[in-house]
């Protein structure tokens, strides 16, 4: 068998059936073969509807179809484990002509993949209640602290109200009240099982990637302060501390944990 | 902290073989329910893939369900069939997964699923020639020596055949079992599926296949399409209640295998979970009447 032949026919639908098949009672074995070819293309598309769901609601399914079948056809997936499939499809949305004219779809679709990293990120257990007393004893060491960030956190800033429209999605908020073209940033992390979004200042972004890219608390919060908007770290820390966010063990910089 | 896995469930050996009894695929939307009602079934299924995540909700319910059950780990992306070499780094990422969850089997298609570095999503049919039959004895003997254990091997639904085929299906399978010492992982739903599609003998089919390597039994519901001659082209959709014709095709693989293990497999169109854990049952009541009585739990 040319596994090849067979392979480039399943992904391109203008391909003839792939030579060397037979069906035992002379049928089309062309009707036969479009059995696969439609399988492997509904199947990927409902897994991206799965992961996508704001996304196919904002398009309506039928353009969702049109959509993902492109997206699957062009970057079908390179792994079996298909938790992770649908990475590019936020930029393939943003690139596609048709859906041009709503522009804050991409980020819509964002939000929703690094919901999915959220929800199967790797488990971490919290900072204990005692570490975090004994750091707060050592205000002046404060500056110097390592924090370590759950692992399912992600931070998001876009131009349009990604949050609200999330939001609205999920019956949290009318639809109508939200103004897609308002800036907002959201925070994604999981909290127990599920997967949470919150909207946080645009200075909370750029504090939480430092903290992500190894930065201490002192330099993290230099990075999120801007002239134009006033950063409050304690409210900020406030919300991963509640959120059970900040895992354990913290470490002093240059200390021996 | 820590993403260790645990380091040992109290009072959990590690069975060599499924009960024979029913079990039902495990899937997140019945995890709660599961949970909350520990439903008398003798195992559950996962398909490996869902599973090759580093945490979160899924490794959270499969933990504490498998301290109650029995668990069976069933692959839907090694591609064993596949013209290229196997994946390492999935066999790797397979290797861990039953390190962790130390299931009492593990099962994979005679199909291919990759190539070219493309995962396609589906089980694609082999012709069934001297050339695939060296190949796939590699892959299976390549994958239980890398997992050290024996792995079952299951009958695929098809479409379509190949002009090249040089063997049955059926003798294809007992050749690979004869070669590489795996099991059999029998899908009634599948055998009934390609014996339609083929016009196939499917008791003939049945009685060819290498039933003495049953390790487990699959059961599962299907759609019917017509070919373009108006014959019944039946489509392996897991979207449907088992048939009336693949529950009498159960009895009759029944009585020549004795009791097995049996999954009753749904994965489209989910019913209610009491649902699912009654057609389960009918299995279940079909493998106890089978059962030696002193054997009965």
């Amino acid at each position: 068998m040319n596994a090849g032949a067979f392979a480039a026919a399943l992904l391109d639908r203008t391909a003839p059936c792939p030579p060397g098949l037979r069906s035992w009672n002379g049928s089309a074995v062309a009707q036969r073969f479009a059995v696969y070819r439609n399988n492997f293309a509904v199947s990927l598309v409902e897994a991206l509807a799965d992961s996508f769901p704001v996304l196919r609601e904002l398009v309506g399914a039928a353009f969702f179809r049109t959509l993902a079948d492109a997206y699957v056809r062009r970057v079908p997936p390179r792994s079996p484990a298909l938790a992770w499939y649908g990475a590019d499809f936020p930029d393939f949305v943003a690139a596609f002509p048709a859906a041009s004219g709503v522009p804050y779809l991409a980020d819509v679709a964002r939000l929703e993949y690094v919901r999915i990293l959220a929800f199967h990120a790797a488990d971490a257990a919290p900072l204990p209640a005692a570490a975090l007393a004994a750091a707060l004893r050592k205000p002046e060491q404060l500056p110097a602290l390592r924090l370590q960030l759950h692992p399912s956190i992600a931070v998001l800033a876009s131009p349009f109200a990604v949050v609200s429209l999330w939001a609205a999605h999920q019956g949290l908020t009318a639809i109508a009240a939200v103004d897609p073209f308002r800036p907002e940033c959201a925070l994604v992390a999981r909290c127990g099982d599920s997967v949470e979004v919150t909207a946080i200042p645009s200075a909370a972004v750029r504090f939480i990637a430092a903290l992500q890219a190894g930065a201490v608390l002192g330099e993290a919060v230099a990075q999120a302060a801007s002239p134009s908007a006033s950063f409050d770290p304690a409210a900020c820390l406030g919300l991963l501390i509640g959120r059970q966010l900040l895992a354990g063990p913290a470490g002093q910089q240059g200390g021996s944990p | 902290m820590s993403d260790a896995a645990p380091s040992g469930h109290p009072g959990r050996g590690a069975p060599v073989s499924l009960p024979a009894a029913a079990g039902l695929g495990l899937k997140p939307e019945h995890f709660r329910e599961v949970l909350a009602t520990r439903p008398a079934l003798g195992f559950f299924e996962i398909h490996a893939e869902n599973y090759m995540v580093p945490g979160g909700p899924f490794h959270h319910h499969l933990e504490r369900i498998r301290a109650d059950y029995a668990l069976s780990v069933h692959g839907v992306g090694l591609s064993i069939g596949g013209a290229g070499p196997l994946d390492e780094a999935h066999l790797d990422r397979l290797a861990a997964l039953l390190d962790r969850y130390e299931p009492a089997a593990f099962s994979e298609h005679l199909a291919w699923s990759s190539h070219g570095g493309v995962f396609f999503n589906d089980l694609l049919p082999l012709p069934y020639d001297a050339a695939t039959l060296a190949r796939v004895c590699g892959h299976v003997e390549h994958v239980q020596e890398r997992l050290g254990r024996r792995m079952l091997l299951e009958n695929p639904a098809t479409y379509v055949e190949f002009a090249a085929a040089e063997m049955s299906e059926a003798e294809f399978l007992a050749e690979v079992v004869r070669r590489t010492g795996c099991g059999l992982l029998l899908d009634v739903n599948n055998a009934y599926v390609a014996c339609t599609n083929h016009g196939r003998d499917v008791h003939a089919y049945l009685c060819a296949l290498p039933l003495a390597a049953v390790g487990e039994i699959h059961l599962a519901g299907f759609a019917c399409e017509a070919d373009s001659l108006g014959a019944p082209l039946l489509i392996d959709s897991h979207g449907a209640p088992v048939a009336d014709a693949v529950w009498s095709l159960y009895d009759e693989a029944l009585a020549l295998t004795g009791p097995v293990a049996t999954l009753l497999e749904r994965d489209r169109d989910l019913p209610p979970f009491p649902l699912l854990l009654e057609e389960a049952q009918r299995a279940g009541v079909r493998l106890a009447a089978r059962l030696p009585m002193t054997a009965v739990a």
